[in-house]
């Protein structure tokens, strides 16, 4: 019943996005399908010329991230895996040179070479090593080292500082147990305390922020759920309310937004539809499992049969999904995603996708390789959210656009390619 | 000591700098994401290195992470020298919040910026509170949401007070935004922790007041419907008891729009042992219109089944949340 000037800020900022997907979108809608078939395949070539040219060189107004590199070259390392693309083993060999020069003696890396070890850089940087794969890259990360660092960097109150004199928040609680769990040095002194600091964190919207408080967020929403789930404490959470606030998160155009009442975000892509592929790996919330009849895998046809599965104290049921499931053939088993997974597969590459490669946040903003990042880190759990298992390829339907579009499957705790996290964890559960 | 890049003395020209010999970065011979730094850039963090490697904590060493700062703020290393400097030199920390409060403007979301500010005020104390709560709202009246300028709030509330006016402040917040959700969630913060207020249960009754009042104003804005159960929160039995909660839902059901989040709340309701009246299943049937497809006579059911359909997107959600349902009696 309001004139268009008394709306909030909010609203006409809101507003304003809509109009601009909406948009994108109508146009989409009324072009020829020739022109359609185009606009939906995800520009591969130009997202890998993109990045390999970060790689190797950026700009001067990159000073701003001369404390973050191995951040940019996880980024980048990791787009360019998650498009099954490959690198030049002189330049792989360059990378781990790198990275070595921004390991600290005493542990950790830092954002550049000679630069404080510090936590998030650490996580971006066995992430980094982690994606390149192979001995060589493994075995450059001094495990003693880095443990011994992430000892220094915790705190009395179970959380974890970014670095020495640094702040302490989720993000910091998640890089330090992320990197621990993939290089097999978890301990009980790592965890102790923790898993109650980020209890304290879930707030009474049912996300997690990043310090007890504040606002629910779909970043520290990641982080916080991760680490609950590498510590074994996720059941402390109230799952059913985190659900709850992460799948009204997603709005109109397709796309997450970080917060309620903000604005989407192509980098929310990930944070928050990731928490949706790491709600898969918890027994408790598991959604229903459709299980495709025989001569039904041809077809593209979606769920079909559906028997519900474990609630507590319904385990008659269980047994008949798994016996059901066992009848069939149980490579094509599958789930339903409790997000929109082909809206958001819509957003990401009509709306951010930059033409000449790259993604970026929304329509309108520049694209820069975190966004390139995160986007298509989003992009891969989608098209994979209907698998029960990686050892199933998705079906056609699950796949937004042609299915070249496909992305390698991540394993969502540590954001890096499955196979690559195959590799490292081989490595260090034997070394 | 200009930070106009036409007016910069390079370092090496400056006679207090003419003992250091700047230590250039070890990117080694085949660089990877290598910046390409302008030269000013590149000799400042070049004698940096050397004065932290030689771990020099001089006023010369002080201007030099001014300007290394200035330069890229997002460089934790120098933030954190900066900090054991001041601390030798035992520095004015007023003076800090000013230099603070000079690169607030172009980086209020960088999060060493912050950590610096809470480490200052930190050590100034009480003192420093009211000036500085008062600056934080001038931050957030340029960026309402800006999350780190929330946070500080938050902190500075818990460790130095101020608690008196933060009620109104966020009243007065809503009042110009009230789909603003940080501002509702900072009114969370002090209604359970202000040590004036006497906590979520005392408070609760005036607050639902509060709360559907906002709703009522726009129902459509998921902020205060959220709010409204977090006041509840541990407590779901007092929410399907208050007749207010089950009140405001009939009320939006019955203007027949924005009732998206009236239908969810219900459903929750519901779900934890509510028991509707015919009104609740009359309102629920004038929302759904079809005939060929009739409404399940489980409410909870009914209304998963018009969700499913009227907030499509979330269809999978909807789905999956009807198959929680414990069966019909």
């Amino acid at each position: 019943m309001e004139s268009f000037g008394s709306l909030t800020l909010t609203q006409r900022d809101q507003i304003m996005v809509e109009q601009q997907v909406f948009s994108i979108l109508k146009t989409f809608y009324e072009m020829p399908p020739s022109s359609q078939s185009v606009m939906m395949e995800l520009q591969r070539e130009d997202h890998v010329e993109y990045l390999t040219k970060g790689l190797k060189h950026l700009g001067p107004n990159f000073c701003v991230l001369d404390a973050n590199r191995p951040w940019i070259c996880y980024w980048i390392l990791h787009s360019i895996a998650l498009m099954d693309e490959f690198l030049d083993p002189e330049l792989e060999d360059n990378i781990i040179d790198f990275l070595s020069r921004c390991q600290d003696p005493d542990g950790g890396y830092g954002g550049g070479p000679g630069q404080m070890p510090h936590l998030a850089t650490t996580y971006a940087a066995v992430n980094s090593l982690v994606t390149l794969g192979g001995d060589k890259a493994l075995s450059s990360i001094n495990r003693e080292k880095l443990y011994t660092f992430l000892r220094r960097r915790k705190e009395p109150s179970g959380a974890f500082r970014m670095h020495d004199g640094g702040e302490i928040d989720v993000r910091a609680c998640y890089t330090a147990i992320s990197v621990a769990s993939l290089l097999n040095i978890l301990d009980d002194d790592l965890v102790q305390g923790l898993g109650d600091y980020i209890l304290s964190c879930q707030t009474y919207e049912g996300g997690i922020a990043g310090e007890p408080g504040s606002e629910a967020h779909g970043g520290y929403t990641f982080c916080g759920l991760a680490t609950m789930i590498l510590i074994n404490e996720v059941d402390r959470l109230d799952l059913s309310s985190l659900i709850d606030w992460v799948v009204f998160r997603q709005g109109v155009e397709g796309g997450f937004q970080g917060r309620t009442n903000k604005l989407v975000d192509g980098c929310y892509s990930f944070w928050q539809g990731g928490v949706f592929a790491l709600l898969k790996r918890v027994h408790s919330t598991k959604v229903e499992q459709s299980v495709l009849l025989p001569g039904e895998e041809d077809s593209g046809a979606e769920s079909l049969q559906t028997t519900t599965s474990s609630d507590e104290g319904e385990e008659d049921l269980n047994e008949d999904s798994s016996q059901a499931v066992s009848h069939f053939d149980r490579r094509h088993a599958r789930v339903e995603p409790l997000f929109n997974s082909l809206a958001l597969q819509q957003y990401i590459i009509l709306c951010a996708q930059e033409p000449g490669g790259g993604l970026r946040d929304k329509p309108g903003k520049s694209r820069d390789h975190y966004h390139t990042c995160y986007c298509l880190s989003g992009l891969s759990v989608c098209q994979h959210s209907w698998s029960a298992d990686e050892d199933s390829p998705p079906l056609p339907n699950a796949v937004l656009g042609p299915y070249s579009n496909l992305l390698e499957p991540i394993n969502p705790l540590y954001n890096v390619v499955l196979d690559r996290y195959q590799e490292a964890h081989e490595f260090f559960t034997r070394s | 000591m200009d930070s106009d890049e036409g007016d910069r003395e390079p370092l090496s020209r400056r006679a207090e700098w003419s003992d250091v010999i700047p230590l250039p970065q070890d990117d080694g011979p085949n660089p990877v994401v290598s910046i390409a730094y302008k030269e000013d850039f590149r000799e400042t963090m070049d004698y940096f290195r050397a004065i932290y490697q030689a771990d020099e904590r001089s006023p010369r060493a002080l201007c030099l992470t001014r300007e290394a700062i200035l330069a890229n703020p997002g460089n934790y290393t120098v933030w954190h020298f900066r900090r054991l400097v001041l601390q030798a030199l035992n520095a004015d920390l007023y003076k800090e919040l000013d230099f603070l409060q000079q690169i607030a403007n172009s980086n209020a979301k960088n999060y060493q910026l912050w950590h610096h500010r809470r480490w200052v005020i930190e050590r100034l104390g009480a003192d420093a509170r009211a000036k500085e709560l008062e600056l934080n709202k001038e931050i957030l009246s340029r960026d309402t949401k800006n999350y780190h300028a929330w946070s500080h709030r938050q902190w500075v509330l818990q460790a130095l007070g101020g608690w008196e006016d933060e009620l109104d402040y966020c009243h007065c917040l809503l009042e110009q935004d009230v789909f603003n959700n940080s501002t509702w969630n900072q009114r969370y913060f002090v209604i359970t922790r202000s040590p004036f207020l006497g906590g979520l249960k005392a408070m609760r009754e005036s607050e639902v007041r509060y709360t559907v009042k906002a709703i009522l104003a726009q129902p459509n804005n998921e902020s205060p419907w959220r709010y409204l159960r977090g006041l509840y929160k541990d407590d779901i039995e007092a929410l399907v008891d208050d007749p207010q909660v089950s009140s405001v839902c009939l009320k939006v059901m019955n203007t027949k729009s924005n009732y998206i989040f009236a239908l969810i709340m219900l459903l929750d309701l519901l779900c934890n042992g509510f028991q509707p009246s015919q009104e609740f299943r009359d309102a629920v049937d004038a929302l759904w219109t079809s005939d060929t497809h009739p409404l399940d006579s489980d409410l909870a059911k009914a209304i998963c089944y018009i969700l499913e359909h009227v907030d499509s997107l979330r269809a999978g959600y909807w789905m999956w949340r009807k198959s929680k349902l414990p069966q019909a009696a």
